[in-house]
């Protein structure tokens, strides 16, 4: 530990690596620089000058973000002259801003809102001057940036320029008539480009997607695991009324850093979908019927303890490792394996961040499912569905998939019934992702618990829960008519 | 662009001996009055000895913030792993200088010389001569001398067959203000916005596309052959005053002086001399109200402060202001100084890069409450605000590009109080 740096940050000691800014070494003696340009998955740029912070026996102020520790350093955030300095910024960016917060998506989150809460001035010395205005701009699919409300911290810029490497965001203008501005005939298509509006310390960039839709403050938040693709990025689903409202990025050094792709940011419609099952059915006199989960269960194990080997599962590596090893000890009892397709699309990684991307296997639990034993030969399962004992259908939508010969009877476990899935025996509604807990393992390895962020549709129930339960009825080591 | 006056006897010329004298810009002409010679001296001595020459000299940053040359040689590494560059500051911008203009209209082999020797010392084969935009003829003529030296092999592979290689190009600035201040001037030419950078890391270390550079101004440059050639003891004796201030300053000297031009004093020249007997004294007859000695980012001094100033960087930071470029502004009694405290500003909130939110958000707020107190909608309040903007617009941003905004209006308000509070009274300037 002796090539630790110790210094003191109002008073609280605290040892960190040489090289430290003083910034990240406060966080770790537990005090928060004020600031707005510096994010620590962004490069320095030190222009905000919010985070000026007294460094005793050094006449000026310094940028908490740009100076680093040295041995014996004294630093006061909450000295007299420190406060004084970021009253002023606050002052100073407030002149221009329009204080439409009642109307701002970002308020309740926003940056500049909190900090003058916390130590602003309480009145305005700008007077009668007209403020700076310019028009709304669309930036791109999902982005529009409101100028008014911009306090130029570049961390846009700096995120497109250094992080996405697609350089089209800019400083336009000077002095007080500067705006962010982008290139002519450009748009913020990248597909990461979505991270400007998280970064976004204020309300100038917002997403579309989220315009209008929640306060805040109205907004609960889950820690989740994006089911984009097999990155498996860290993400919070943020719910209102049992809604899920928006997606962002949780911060994850290993996975994500501070950021996730768009496809993974607006692809979670499909959450508040309500064409669900809501209770478990059974086949009666030739048609689905609502029957109670004990019901249910107990047909299901009578059919399992009836039905011939080998059993064929068709499985989601959309669903839960939990799920899925529920899924392949059941199918072993029928001394069967199933197999999983997985969505395609195109790889779209960002480039200032190594091992980070859109994965082409766009499902999350790929990883998963082969370390439950299922394979990725879906048309050679599909095919032995037609001669099979039984089938067992988890999480799939058998889109393109032929319902299995007469005869055969399908166990099908999902959130929605397809028309493919009409014709079986037992449905059992299960919950999604956003409405249990589980975890999923991304490509490199790594199993991620992810939680439960509103609650399932009616009688819908984890997918690992009722797979749990019918193993549970057949008793371990059951086995099946031969 | 107005023409060079003859001499005057109590001038020190050495850098603007050959002004006005068109022959000087030609190699050939140049060289029989002197040129390259110390060059020629420079390349026959080691690296090390030529920056403790210039060190010896204590020349100092003639740019404006008055940095030793020599200690700022002395910062490149001496072991070479990355390409080393000169920038060569020409972006003169500061209002109210105009020096490195004629040095480089009227010497541009002495600018040529002085950076040559400067690559040699600090290892860089590489200079860019980073000139005001607006500078088209100066532009012009530092061309064709450059296109000589070459062709006469001052510059290129094989500097006089001594093996060393030293290129030049010419960079033109595109008219920004913020350009000239050295970490700018840097992204400028690394074809960036010009915004300074934070420092540390410092030029020296980290400059141009990340390598090693010196920056210095044309003036300082344009000195160094005749330190090498003279010896730093005969420069060091060029003073007056404060050991510390050494050699010939040229000031530009306007406004509302008789004689408007550029003077080459030594340092440490009262500045009243140089008003009233070089310069001709004030413009009409009229009495001294104002001058700002270094250029208009440096704090107003009033007449009676003047008259005690002695010129160096000492002296002049003892009437707490500063030499700065040696951009000489001198204000008459029919001044109306609210006005013109009201246009520096409007400068500075117009060149302001737009990084910083003090110097962005400050620079255009003190602008706006001087142009209403022009109105005649001052208040009173207006007088402890602009104080309170100038404490915060001072010391806290990455350049010091608010702190000179800031240095005009509150010097201009603490010495000249009665202006303002008339303009806030009447709505009028007082009466000359």
């Amino acid at each position: 530990m002796s090539d630790l740096v110790t210094l003191t940050i109002d008073g609280r000691e605290v040892q960190v690596p040489p090289g430290t800014m003083v910034l990240e070494a406060a966080k770790l003696a537990g005090v928060l620089v004020p600031h707005y340009c510096y994010h620590p998955s962004l490069p320095v740029a030190g222009v905000c000058r919010m985070c000026l912070v007294e460094v005793a026996g050094s006449a000026k102020l310094a940028a908490a973000c740009a100076t680093p520790v040295a041995p014996g350093m004294a630093v006061s955030v909450s000295g007299a002259q420190a406060k004084a300095a970021r009253q002023g910024v606050l002052e100073f960016l407030l002149i221009n801003h329009p204080l439409d917060c009642p109307v701002c998506d970002q308020a309740g989150e926003c940056e500049l809102q909190d900090y003058t809460f916390q130590e602003g001035r309480s009145g305005t010395r700008y007077g009668s001057f007209a403020k700076r205005y310019n028009p709304v701009e669309d930036f791109g699919p999902d982005v529009l940036y409101v100028p008014n409300r911009c306090i130029l911290c570049t961390r846009c810029v700096r995120f497109m320029e250094h992080v996405a490497e697609a350089p089209v965001l800019n400083v336009s203008e000077r002095g007080d008539r500067a705006y962010i501005g982008i290139d002519a005939g450009h748009k913020l298509e990248h597909p990461w480009s979505g991270n400007v509006v998280d970064l976004c310390p204020v309300g100038s960039l917002i997403s579309k997607d989220f315009l209008h839709k929640a306060r805040a403050w109205d907004l609960d938040k889950t820690a989740s695991v994006c089911t984009g693709c097999t990155q498996g990025c860290s993400v919070t689903l943020e719910t209102r009324d049992n809604m899920v409202v928006r997606v962002r990025p949780r911060p994850n050094p290993e996975v994500n850093r501070h950021f996730i792709c768009d496809r993974g940011r607006l692809d979670y419609h499909w959450m508040n979908r309500s064409d669900r099952i809501e209770t478990p059915l059974v086949r009666k006199d030739g048609r689905l019927a609502a029957v109670s989960w004990e019901e249910a269960l107990g047909q299901m194990a009578d059919l399992l303890r009836s039905a011939k080997a080998p059993w064929v599962g068709l499985v989601s590596p959309g669903v839960s490792s939990e799920a899925l090893e529920g899924a392949a000890r059941l199918l072993a009892l029928g001394k069967g394996t199933g197999a999983f397709r997985v969505p395609q699309g195109e790889e779209a990684p960002l480039a200032g961040v190594p091992d980070l991307a859109l994965r082409a296997d766009r499902a999350p639990n790929v990883q998963g499912a082969e370390a439950a034993g299922f394979d990725r030969d879906w048309p050679g399962a599909v095919a032995r569905t037609r001669s099979a004992g039984l089938v067992v259908v988890l999480g799939e939508a058998l889109d393109g998939v032929e319902a299995p010969a007469a005869g055969v009877p399908v166990l099908y476990i999902g959130t929605a019934l397809p028309e493919a899935a009409r014709g079986a025996a037992v449905v059992l509604p299960c919950a999604s992702v956003a409405e249990e807990e589980g975890s999923f393992v991304n490509l490199r390895g790594r199993r991620q618990p992810y939680y439960q962020a509103k609650a399932a549709p009616g009688m819908a129930r984890p997918a690992a829960w009722i797979l749990e339960e019918v193993l549970a009825m057949l008793g371990a080591g059951a086995g099946v008519a031969a | 662009m107005g023409y060079p006056h003859p001499s005057h006897p109590r001038e020190t010329v050495i850098l603007s001996r050959h002004f006005g004298d068109a022959e000087a810009r030609s190699l050939t002409l140049w060289m029989k009055r002197g040129g390259y010679q110390a060059l020629e001296k420079a390349l026959g001595m080691s690296r090390d000895q030529v920056i403790e020459e210039v060190k010896a000299s204590l020349v100092r940053g003639r740019g404006g913030a008055g940095f030793p040359a020599g200690v700022k040689w002395g910062f490149m590494p001496k072991q070479k792993t990355k390409p080393h560059y000169l920038c060569v500051n020409a972006d003169e911008g500061e209002p109210g200088t105009f020096k490195d203009r004629e040095l480089l209209r009227w010497t541009p082999h002495a600018l040529i010389e002085g950076s040559a020797i400067c690559a040699y010392a600090i290892q860089a084969e590489q200079v860019f001569i980073y000139v005001r935009g607006e500078f088209t003829e100066p532009i012009r003529v530092l061309q064709a001398a450059l296109d000589e030296a070459y062709a006469r092999g001052l510059l290129g592979p094989n500097v006089l067959g001594r093996g060393v290689r030293i290129d030049m190009t010419i960079h033109r600035g595109a008219g920004a203000y913020i350009c000239g201040e050295e970490t700018a001037l840097m992204n400028s030419i690394e074809g960036k916005r010009g915004n300074p950078r934070i420092k540390p890391p410092f030029p020296a270390a980290a400059g141009l596309w990340g390598c090693p550079t010196t920056i210095n101004n044309v003036e300082t440059l344009c000195a160094v052959p005749h330190i090498l050639l003279r010896g730093a003891g005969w420069y060091k004796g060029l003073s007056l005053s404060n050991p510390k201030s050494t050699g010939t300053k040229l000031f530009s000297v306007c406004g509302a002086i008789a004689n408007p031009g550029n003077y080459e004093v030594t340092m440490g020249f009262p500045l009243k001399d140089l008003l009233y007997d070089l310069a001709g004294g004030i413009r009409g007859g009229r009495t001294l109200k104002a001058v700002q000695p270094g250029g208009s980012s440096v704090p107003f001094i009033t007449a009676e402060e003047a008259d005690a100033t002695i010129l160096d960087y000492e002296g002049c930071a003892a009437m707490g202001t500063q030499l700065g470029s040696g951009g000489m502004i001198v204000y008459d009694d029919a001044t109306d100084i609210v006005y013109q405290v009201m246009r520096l500003a409007q400068f500075y909130a117009h060149e302001s890069c737009a990084q910083c939110t003090q110097c962005r958000e400050g620079t255009a707020w003190t602008t706006k409450i001087l142009q209403r107190m022009l109105r005649g909608e001052g208040r009173m309040e207006d007088l402890d605000l602009l104080f309170d903007l100038g404490e915060q617009m001072t010391g806290k941003t990455i350049c010091v590009l608010s702190d000179s905004c800031a240095a005009a209006v509150v010097s201009a308000i603490r010495k000249f109080r009665p202006d303002f509070e008339a303009y806030i009274r009447s709505g009028r300037a007082v009466p000359a």
